[in-house]
């Protein structure tokens, strides 16, 4: 049990999928003009997330590896994270056309993003078990959702800040996103608790 | 000629951002003088050479950009900061370090955001982050207090000054014989290790609640704090809710456990605590704005502050507690704004 709860805890904070291991770095800059949208984007992001983590190492552990068939891995894990956007875009226009609103993020944003497929082969390279690697998924879900959302109240408010020329734009988003992830590193050394 | 035209109201500004940032560096005098007391000359010679890099860079970055220097530079905030990074520091540090330090503070956190007032970062804390993660062993090249019964000798003025800029010590003496580990670091290091926070208390660095001389700094810290709310350059929101986040989880965890989890005495006096509450977490600029977002951002950093010390790998996690609730204010602001009047 402890052991999961530091895997949930070492995904979120300590090596954060964004701000650490600079995994859908993407999203970080493509969906975080307005906190809302980041909301929107995380929330979904992160549900697809802890789906796939699950459902690429079944692929994994039932499909690839008793066909020894590992090297196909890449290609199978691409397939799983886009049919489960798809699906998941499906049910979102089924619930309610509000929903739909809130969460109306472009699919590619979460299919093209390489925080989902990163979970995927992170677990695959740990050979994590299946309750291990929903509890990586979970983790790494709240640690992108908390990168985004915090990025996006700080860029809100570089909308208005008298930023030198040359940096105005993505250059001083990047440093944001650098002095963010130099914050993170306090965590070093949590995993060891 | 040239008269100046100014529309009403005609009531003159009563304290300036001048005025604001002088009595901060006023308040922090009594703690720099007992800090070199204790632990030498270190502190005032990074602060001259902190402030050195720090108005350097930013009248660099001013005169790039055509803006006025004079009216930047005679505001003692680009001071306040050095001043903030050089108690940080340790006090036995090559020279670059202060210089690099002060530069990367202005220019990083401050100026590429548009100067004074625009910061979302605390600078002095930027500074001392990148600092730390680039140069970890020249920053913790920390000394421990001179004190009669604590045999050590700490070095004169002009030893410390050949060391700072030549690199140079004493025949006798090395790095390793000058520095000692902090008094967070060693109670850290004990209780991994397995002894009892009561036994590591018992060692010469200990006094009646944080390390000798360290909370004598603590003390004249909260003195100074005092006056800046009697100035009324601080609120006491930030620093009653950064020190209850801190000794509220300190005291039930070491209720719980006293022998391995220090005591919340041991965290107020220790480290960066004082400083921090009054001097760090209150800079105005990159704060929270509102009341109860005050609370919110204070009690995060001492909570994070806390949690970081525990388990983190870092002795004191102060400087990352506020450059995460940094990041956070945006979102806290949002989150907390006032009832407009009229409004449901």
């Amino acid at each position: 049990m402890t052991e999961l709860a530091l895997v949930v805890i070492a995904a979120a904070l300590v090596n954060n999928l964004v701000l650490v291991q600079t995994l859908g770095v993407d999203a970080l800059f493509g969906a975080s003009d307005r906190v809302e949208m980041a909301i929107g984007t995380a929330f979904v992001t992160g549900v697809v997330l802890m789906i796939t983590a699950v459902l690429t190492q079944v692929v994994e552990r039932y499909v690839l590896v008793p066909l020894e068939l590992p090297y196909l891995r890449l290609i199978a894990f691409v397939v799983v994270v886009a049919v489960t956007v798809h699906v998941a875009g499906i049910v979102v226009r089924r619930a309610s056309p509000l929903t739909k609103r809130m969460l109306d993020v472009p699919a590619t944003v979460v299919t093209a993003n390489s925080a989902v497929l990163g979970v995927a082969l992170l677990n695959s390279t740990a050979s994590r078990s299946l309750v291990a690697a929903l509890c990586y998924g979970i983790g790494a879900a709240i640690g992108f959702g908390l990168a985004l959302i915090l990025f996006a109240g700080l860029r809100e408010r570089l909308a208005h800040a008298d930023v030198p020329v040359p940096f105005r734009g993505a250059a001083i988003a990047f440093v944001t996103a650098g002095i963010v992830s130099l914050a993170f590193l306090g965590f070093a050394g949590f995993a060891r608790l | 000629m040239h008269f100046e035209q100014t529309s009403a109201p005609h009531a003159p500004p009563l304290v300036s951002v001048a005025v604001v940032m002088q009595r901060v560096l006023f308040a922090l005098l009594p703690a720099a003088l007992c800090y070199t007391w204790f632990f030498g000359y270190g502190l005032l010679i990074n602060f001259v050479l902190v402030a050195l890099g720090a108005v350097l860079t930013e009248a660099t970055v001013l005169r790039l950009r055509g803006r006025g220097t004079r009216q930047a530079l005679r505001d003692y905030s680009a001071l306040v900061t050095a001043a903030l990074l050089s108690f940080a520091l340790p006090p036995l540090v090559p020279a670059w370090i202060p210089l690099l330090g002060g530069g990367i503070a202005i220019l990083l956190a401050k100026q590429l955001y548009g100067g004074l007032g625009k910061n979302l970062f605390n600078p002095a804390m930027v500074g001392y982050v990148v600092l730390l993660i680039s140069f970890p062993v020249e920053m913790t090249q920390w000394v421990p207090p001179q004190m009669g019964d604590i045999d050590y000798h700490g070095l004169s003025f002009f030893q410390q000054l050949n060391y700072s800029l030549l690199g140079h010590l004493p025949a006798t003496l090395d790095v390793d014989a000058l520095t000692r580990a902090t008094p967070l670091d060693v109670v850290k290091e004990g209780v991994r290790s397995g002894r009892s926070f009561f036994e590591i208390r018992g060692g010469a660095l200990f006094g009646d609640f944080g390390g000798r001389g360290w909370e004598w700094v603590a003390n004249l810290i909260f003195v100074g704090g005092l006056y800046l709310l009697y100035a009324g350059v601080i609120r006491w929101h930030i620093p009653v809710a950064m020190l209850a986040g801190l000794l509220v989880p300190a005291g039930v965890f070491s209720f719980i456990d006293p022998a391995h989890y220090a005591s919340a005495g041991f965290h107020l006096f220790s480290g960066a605590s004082m400083l921090g509450a009054f001097f760090i977490a209150t800079d105005p600029v990159s704060a929270a704005a509102t009341v109860r977002g005050r609370f919110i951002y204070g009690a995060g950093i001492g909570l994070l502050t806390y949690v970081l010390r525990t388990w983190g790998s870092y002795p004191d996690g102060l400087a990352f507690a506020v450059l995460l609730m940094n990041a956070a204010v945006p979102l806290i602001d949002r989150y907390t704004r006032p009832r407009i009047y009229g409004q449901r």
